[in-house]
C-alpha cells in the first residue's frame, strides 16, 4: 500500500496496480496520483502547495508553447539516478517519474530569467512582483522599455479560441515583435474586438482603444509606406 | 523615372507583372505548405516581395494574412522593400571574419553610405551580409549579383564595385 | 551507345541485370586511350574563375579538334578550394594550380599531348619549395582517406552515367532488391554511424525507431540547411556528387517504409540545388527514382525545398515547421520526431553527410566500415579546415586523427611563421580548442569533453593575430542575429551577452562581467528551448576557459593583445622606417595620413578610423599597432 495525494489535502492509499486512466508519479518527494494525459504543469494546477511552478506564458485555455522557461522542472525517469531539465507546461506527466520543482539549479535559473524579464520590462507589475519573489534587485543589464515579454499569449488566443489570426509573431530574435500585418496601427477587419487578446495578456501591455479595437504593443512601419513602394518597384523591374 | 513613361506602358507593365504574379499563385494553389517557396519565387521575379502579393497569397492559398506576414518577416532572404539594380553580399562567415570581411562592410557603408540591409538613394547598390557562403577557403568573399570575388581586399572591392552601375 | 542501350531498355531500367548492363555498356564506352582532363567546378574554384578555364578548354578542344584525344569534364569539389581554379591531368593525376584561361593552349600542348609538366603551375611544398607533381604526393591529401570525398572529383555531377560508371546505385540495387529492410537497419547499426550533422545519435537506432513507429505515412528528410559560418562539406557533396545523397536517401526510405522524401536546402547554394535538381530528374528518369524503382515495387519521390534563411532551421524541429510552410521556430522534442514530425507522420531526418555515408556501407558492409575510426566513432569525417592555415579546403579523415595532424600534416601550418593560438570546431555553438589539447584525437567524444563539439565539420584555425573576445563576440553577434526569439533565455540572453561583449571589446568591461557572461551561460544551457540555445554559449565559456588572460587584458588593462579590438588600439608610423613613398597614405581611406614623399609620413589620429589598410599595405613594416 502506498500514499498518495490526489488533491493538496486528500489523500488515498491503494495497492501498486496498474490503471491506465491514473498517472502515478512523485513531486518534491509527494507522490501523487492525478488523471493521465495531461502535462506535469497542468497535474500540478489542480494541486495547490504541491509544487511551486511559476509561468507567464501558459493559459489553461490554450495549447502549450513553452517560451517563459519560468516553468522549468527537473525530472527522473530512471528512478533518480539522472534528471533533466523540461518545461513543464509541455512535458507529459508519466508514471513513475520523478519531479523535482524547487532544487538549487532551478531557483537560479528562474532568478536568470527573471532578471532578463525585468531588464526588458523594468515597469510591467508582474515580473517586479515576481522579482521580488525570486530575490532580484536590479538587473545587471541595461534596461529596456518593453511591455511586452512575447509570450505569445494573444497570438495564440487569437488563433485558437477566436479563430481569426489577426495578429502574429513578426521577425525574429531581438526584433520579433507583436503585431497586425505590414505593422498596421489600427487593426483590419480581420479583428472582431473581441478583447481576447488583451484578457489573456499576463503584463497588460494589449489595452483595448477607444475604437473598441486592441491598440498593440508597439507599432513601426505604417502600411501606407510598404504598399506605397509597390508599384514604382513593378516598373523598375519589368524594365530589365 | 516614371515620368518618362506614358499612361499606356505604365498601364501594360503592371497589368503584366500581376498576371504574372497571379499564375505564381495559381500555381500553388494544392501546395499551400509550401510558402516559403512560393516566397522566394516572388521574390526572384520582382527582387523583393511587394506588400500587395503577400494580400493576394493571403486570399488567394487561404492562410491568414498575418501568418503569411509573420513568414515573410521571419527569414533573412525574404526583403519587403524594394532593392538596388546591384545586390553587394559580402560573407561574414568565420573564416571570412578572421580574414577581415568585416572591414569590407566598413568600407562600403563609408563609400556608400550603406548599412546591412539598405539600398542606396540611387538604387544602384543594396548590401546584405551572409553568414558563410561556404568558400571559406577563399576568404574574405563578396557576391555581387550572383559572381563571386574570392579574397578580397578594401582595394579590390573598389576595383569591383566600379563595374556595376 | 549508352543512349541506345537505354532505348532499348525501354529507358527505366526494371532489374538488376539491366544496371549491370548499363554500366558495362557505359564502361566499354570509354575509350582508355582518351586522356581525362578535369576542372574542378565546386562553387570555391569558380569563385577563383573556373569558369573561364572551363570555356578556354572547350574552345581549345574544338579547335584542335581533340574531342577523341581528351575526355574533358567539369567535375564537383576537389577540396583544395585555396589553390584553384584546379586542374587535374590522366590517371596518374597531375595537379595543376591557379590555373588561368590563357594556361589552356599550353597545358593541352605540353601536358595533354606530349606528357610534359609545366612546373609553374605545380604546388610548391610552403617549407621546402619543393614542387609536386601529383596529386596523390600532396601534402593535403596524402594523410586524407576520401571515401565520400574521392568521387567528387572524378565525376560530372551532372551526368548520371558517370556515377554509375563510378558503381554508383549498385547500393541501391542491392538493398531493395537482395536485402530486407530489417537487414539494412541491422547492417547500418553494426557499421556504428553516427549522424553527421552535429548530435552524433546512432543512425542505425534512428532508422529503427522511425521503421517501428505506427503510421502508414513516413518522411525522410535530408538535412542541407548547413548554416553553420566556417563549414562547407554538405553544399560540397551536394554540388559534386548528389546522386550519392539521393541513393542514401532512397536506400533509408525502403528501410523504414517511406515514399516521399525532401531535400532542405540553403538558398544560398544555388549549384547545389541546380545539381540536386538535375541528379533527381535523371535518377527517376533511369527508374532510380519514382514508381517500381529497378522493378522492386518500391515507390519513392525527392522533392527539394529552399530553405529561407535561418541558422536556427538546421535544428530538426524548426526544419520540419519551415518545411510546413511556417515560421522556423523550434518545438520542445518531448514526442521524437521518428514518432511524430513533418506533418504529424513518422520522419527519419540525416544530414547530407551521413546519406553519403550509406551506400558505401551497404556496399562494403558494416564490418569495413568498423574498422575505419576510433572506438565510439566509426567512419570518416568530412571537415571544411579553413582560417589561418596554409592549405585551406575540404578534407576527409577517419575519425581519430589528432587536431595536430589536421594543422601541421594536412593543413601545412600557419602561414607567415605566425603562432597558432586556437582551433574552433563545430561551428557557431563550438568551442575554441587552445594549443595544449592539440594532440586530442578526434572524434565525437573527444571534442564534446573540451566543451567543443563535432557539429557539421568546421574547423577554423587562429593565430596570434586572432583576438578571443573578439572571436565570442563574433559568435555571440552570429547567434542573436539567428535566434528565433521564441524563447526567453536564448532572446534575451544573447543579446545581453552581446551587449557585455560589445562593451569588453570597446574597452568599457567591468571586473564582474565574466561572472556575470557565465551566469547566463547557465541559464542557457539548462533553460533554452532547443539544441542552438542551449549551446549557444560554448564559444563565450570556452574561451573564458582557455583564454581568460585576454579578457582581463581587456577588462583590466583596457588592451587587446592581439591588436585586434579597434577602440583599444592605436597606429602610428616608425619615422626609422618609413621610406615616404606613400602607399600607406593612397590606402588610406579618410586621408588621415600625411607627409612629404621620401620623408616619414604620420598619422593624424583625430582621423583615423584603425581600418589597418596602412598596416596591410607597408612593405617595410613601418606602421605599428599598439
Amino acid at each position: 500500500m502506498t500514499k498518495y495525494w490526489i488533491s493538496s489535502e486528500t489523500s488515498v492509499e491503494i495497492n501498486d496496480a496498474p490503471d491506465v486512466n491514473a498517472v502515478h508519479f512523485n513531486v518534491d518527494d509527494k507522490n501523487i496520483m492525478v488523471s493521465a494525459g495531461q502535462t506535469i504543469y497542468e497535474a500540478l494546477q489542480r494541486m495547490p502547495g504541491i509544487g511551486e511552478i511559476p509561468a507567464l506564458c501558459y493559459n489553461p485555455a490554450i495549447r502549450p508553447y513553452g517560451a517563459c522557461r519560468l516553468c522549468t522542472v527537473e525530472v527522473s525517469e530512471d528512478r533518480g539516478k539522472s534528471f533533466r531539465f523540461v518545461a513543464s507546461c509541455l512535458y507529459p506527466a508519466k508514471e513513475g517519474q520523478i519531479v523535482k520543482t524547487n532544487t538549487e539549479k532551478i531557483r537560479k535559473l528562474r532568478k536568470g530569467i527573471i532578471e532578463l524579464l525585468l531588464a526588458r520590462c523594468p515597469d510591467v507589475r508582474v515580473i517586479q512582483e515576481l522579482a521580488k519573489e525570486y530575490g532580484v534587485e536590479k538587473p545587471r543589464f541595461s534596461l529596456g522599455g518593453h511591455d511586452c515579454i512575447l509570450c505569445g499569449l494573444c497570438v495564440r488566443a487569437c488563433q485558437e479560441i477566436i479563430g481569426k489570426s489577426a495578429i502574429s509573431l513578426v521577425n525574429r530574435g531581438i526584433y520579433k515583435e507583436v503585431a497586425a500585418p505590414f505593422y498596421a496601427y489600427e487593426l483590419g477587419e480581420e479583428c472582431i474586438g473581441c478583447g481576447d487578446c488583451s484578457y489573456v495578456c499576463p503584463t497588460g501591455a494589449i489595452i483595448m482603444g477607444s475604437n473598441g479595437k486592441p491598440v498593440l504593443p508597439r507599432v513601426k512601419i505604417p502600411y501606407a509606406e510598404v504598399g506605397a513602394m509597390t508599384s514604382k518597384e513593378k516598373l523598375s523591374t519589368s524594365q530589365k | 523615372m516614371d515620368s518618362e513613361l506614358d499612361f499606356a506602358t505604365i498601364q501594360a507593365v503592371i497589368e503584366n507583372s500581376s498576371t504574372k504574379v497571379e499564375a505564381l499563385i495559381e500555381s500553388y494553389l494544392d501546395k499551400k505548405e509550401q510558402l516559403i517557396s512560393l516566397l522566394q519565387d516572388i521574390q526572384s521575379e520582382f527582387n523583393y516581395i511587394p506588400g500587395d502579393t503577400l494580400v493576394k497569397i493571403s486570399q488567394k492559398l487561404d492562410i491568414p494574412l498575418s501568418q503569411v506576414f509573420s513568414v515573410a518577416t521571419f527569414f533573412q532572404s525574404f526583403s519587403l522593400k524594394p532593392r538596388g539594380r546591384h545586390t553587394i553580399t559580402v560573407c561574414l562567415g568565420t573564416a571570412c571574419h578572421v580574414r577581415g570581411g568585416q572591414r569590407l562592410v566598413d568600407k562600403i557603408g563609408r563609400d556608400y553610405n550603406l548599412k546591412p540591409g539598405e539600398t542606396t538613394q540611387d538604387e544602384r547598390f543594396t548590401l546584405e551580409t551572409a553568414n558563410c557562403l561556404g568558400c571559406c577557403a577563399l576568404g574574405p568573399v563578396v557576391v555581387v549579383d550572383g559572381k563571386y570575388e574570392s579574397q578580397v581586399s578594401p582595394d579590390k572591392l573598389d576595383k569591383v564595385l566600379k563595374k556595376y552601375e | 551507345m549508352v543512349e541506345q542501350v537505354r532505348k532499348l531498355l525501354d529507358r527505366k531500367l526494371k532489374n538488376a541485370l539491366q544496371l549491370e548492363q548499363l554500366r558495362q555498356t557505359i564502361l566499354n564506352d570509354k575509350d582508355s586511350s582518351r586522356v581525362t582532363v578535369s576542372v574542378c567546378g565546386g562553387t570555391g574554384c569558380r569563385a577563383s574563375g573556373a569558369q573561364a578555364v572551363v570555356d578556354a578548354f572547350y574552345e581549345e578542344i574544338e579547335k584542335q579538334e581533340l574531342q577523341v584525344k581528351i575526355e574533358f569534364k567539369e567535375t564537383g569539389c576537389h577540396g583544395f578550394c585555396e589553390r584553384g581554379p584546379v586542374v587535374v591531368i590522366g590517371p596518374e593525376k597531375i595537379f595543376y594550380q591557379h590555373v588561368k584561361p590563357e594556361d589552356v593552349p599550353e597545358i593541352i600542348a605540353q601536358t595533354v599531348i606530349n606528357g610534359e609538366i609545366i612546373r609553374r603551375l605545380l604546388y610548391k611544398h610552403p617549407a621546402t619549395d619543393e614542387e609536386i607533381t601529383y596529386e596523390s604526393d600532396l601534402p593535403f591529401y596524402k594523410r586524407q582517406m576520401r571515401l565520400i570525398l574521392g568521387t567528387n572529383g572524378e565525376i560530372d555531377p551532372t551526368d548520371i552515367t558517370q556515377y554509375i560508371a563510378a558503381g554508383g546505385y549498385s547500393a541501391l540495387s542491392k538493398a531493395v532488391l537482395r536485402m530486407s529492410p530489417e537487414k539494412i537497419i541491422n547492417e547500418i547499426t553494426r557499421s556504428g554511424l553516427r549522424g553527421r550533422g552535429g548530435g552524433g545519435f546512432s543512425t542505425g537506432r534512428k532508422w529503427q525507431s522511425c521503421r517501428v513507429a505506427e503510421g502508414d505515412i513516413k518522411y525522410v528528410l535530408c538535412n542541407a540547411d548547413e548554416g553553420d559560418p566556417g563549414a562547407y562539406p554538405d553544399r560540397s557533396i551536394l554540388e559534386g556528387n548528389p546522386h550519392s545523397v539521393i541513393e542514401g536517401m532512397i536506400i533509408g526510405a525502403y528501410a523504414i517504409g517511406s515514399n516521399q522524401g525532401y531535400i532542405y536546402v540553403r538558398n544560398e547554394y544555388p549549384l547545389a540545388v541546380e545539381h540536386a535538381r538535375i541528379a533527381i530528374d535523371q535518377a527517376t528518369d533511369y527508374g532510380l527514382l519514382g514508381e517500381n524503382i529497378l522493378g522492386s515495387g518500391f515507390d519513392f519521390k525527392v522533392t527539394i525545398n529552399k530553405g529561407g534563411g535561418a541558422f536556427v532551421c538546421g535544428e530538426s524541429s524548426a526544419l520540419i515547421a519551415s518545411l510546413e510552410g511556417k515560421v522556423g521556430e523550434p518545438k520542445a522534442k518531448y514526442v521524437h520526431m521518428s514518432e511524430k514530425g513533418l506533418w504529424d507522420r513518422p520522419s527519419l531526418l540525416n544530414n547530407v553527410k551521413t546519406w553519403a555515408n550509406i551506400p558505401l556501407i551497404i556496399n562494403k558492409g558494416a564490418d569495413w566500415y568498423t574498422k575505419i575510426g576510433t572506438d565510439g566513432s566509426k567512419g570518416t569525417m568530412i571537415f571544411s579546415l579553413v582560417g589561418k592555415i596554409n592549405n585551406s579546403g575540404l578534407v576527409e579523415v577517419p575519425m581519430g586523427i589528432t587536431l595536430r595532424e589536421m594543422i601541421y600534416e594536412i593543413g601545412g601550418g600557419i602561414p607567415g611563421g605566425k603562432k597558432f593560438k586556437a582551433i574552433q570546431t563545430g561551428g557557431p555553438s563550438g568551442g575554441c580548442i587552445p594549443e595544449q589539447y592539440l594532440d586530442t584525437p578526434v572524434d565525437f567524444d573527444e571534442l564534446k569533453k573540451l566543451g567543443s563539439m563535432m557539429g557539421s565539420g568546421g574547423m577554423i584555425v587562429m593565430d596570434e593575430d586572432n583576438c578571443m573576445v573578439d572571436i565570442a563576440r563574433y559568435f555571440i553577434d552570429f547567434l542573436k542575429g539567428e535566434s528565433c526569439g521564441k524563447c526567453t533565455p536564448c532572446r534575451e540572453g544573447l543579446s545581453k551577452l552581446s551587449e557585455i561583449l560589445n562593451r569588453i571589446t570597446h574597452g568599457e568591461g567591468r571586473p564582474e562581467d565574466l561572472e556575470t557572461m557565465q551566469d547566463i551561460g547557465e541559464i542557457l544551457d539548462i533553460g533554452a528551448l532547443c539544441a542552438l540555445g542551449r549551446t549557444a554559449t560554448n564559444p563565450v565559456l570556452s574561451t573564458i576557459k582557455y583564454f581568460k588572460d585576454e579578457y582581463i587584458a581587456h577588462i583590466r588593462d583596457k588592451k587587446c593583445p592581439a591588436g585586434v579590438c579597434r577602440k583599444l588600439i592605436e597606429f602610428s608610423i616608425d619615422p626609422e622606417k618609413c621610406t615616404g613613398c606613400g602607399v600607406c597614405a593612397r590606402a588610406c581611406s579618410t586621408k588621415a595620413i600625411s607627409g612629404v614623399k621620401r620623408e616619414p609620413h604620420v598619422i593624424n589620429q583625430g582621423m583615423c578610423i584603425k581600418c589597418g589598410a596602412c598596416f596591410d599595405s607597408c612593405k617595410f613594416n613601418a606602421v605599428i599597432k599598439r
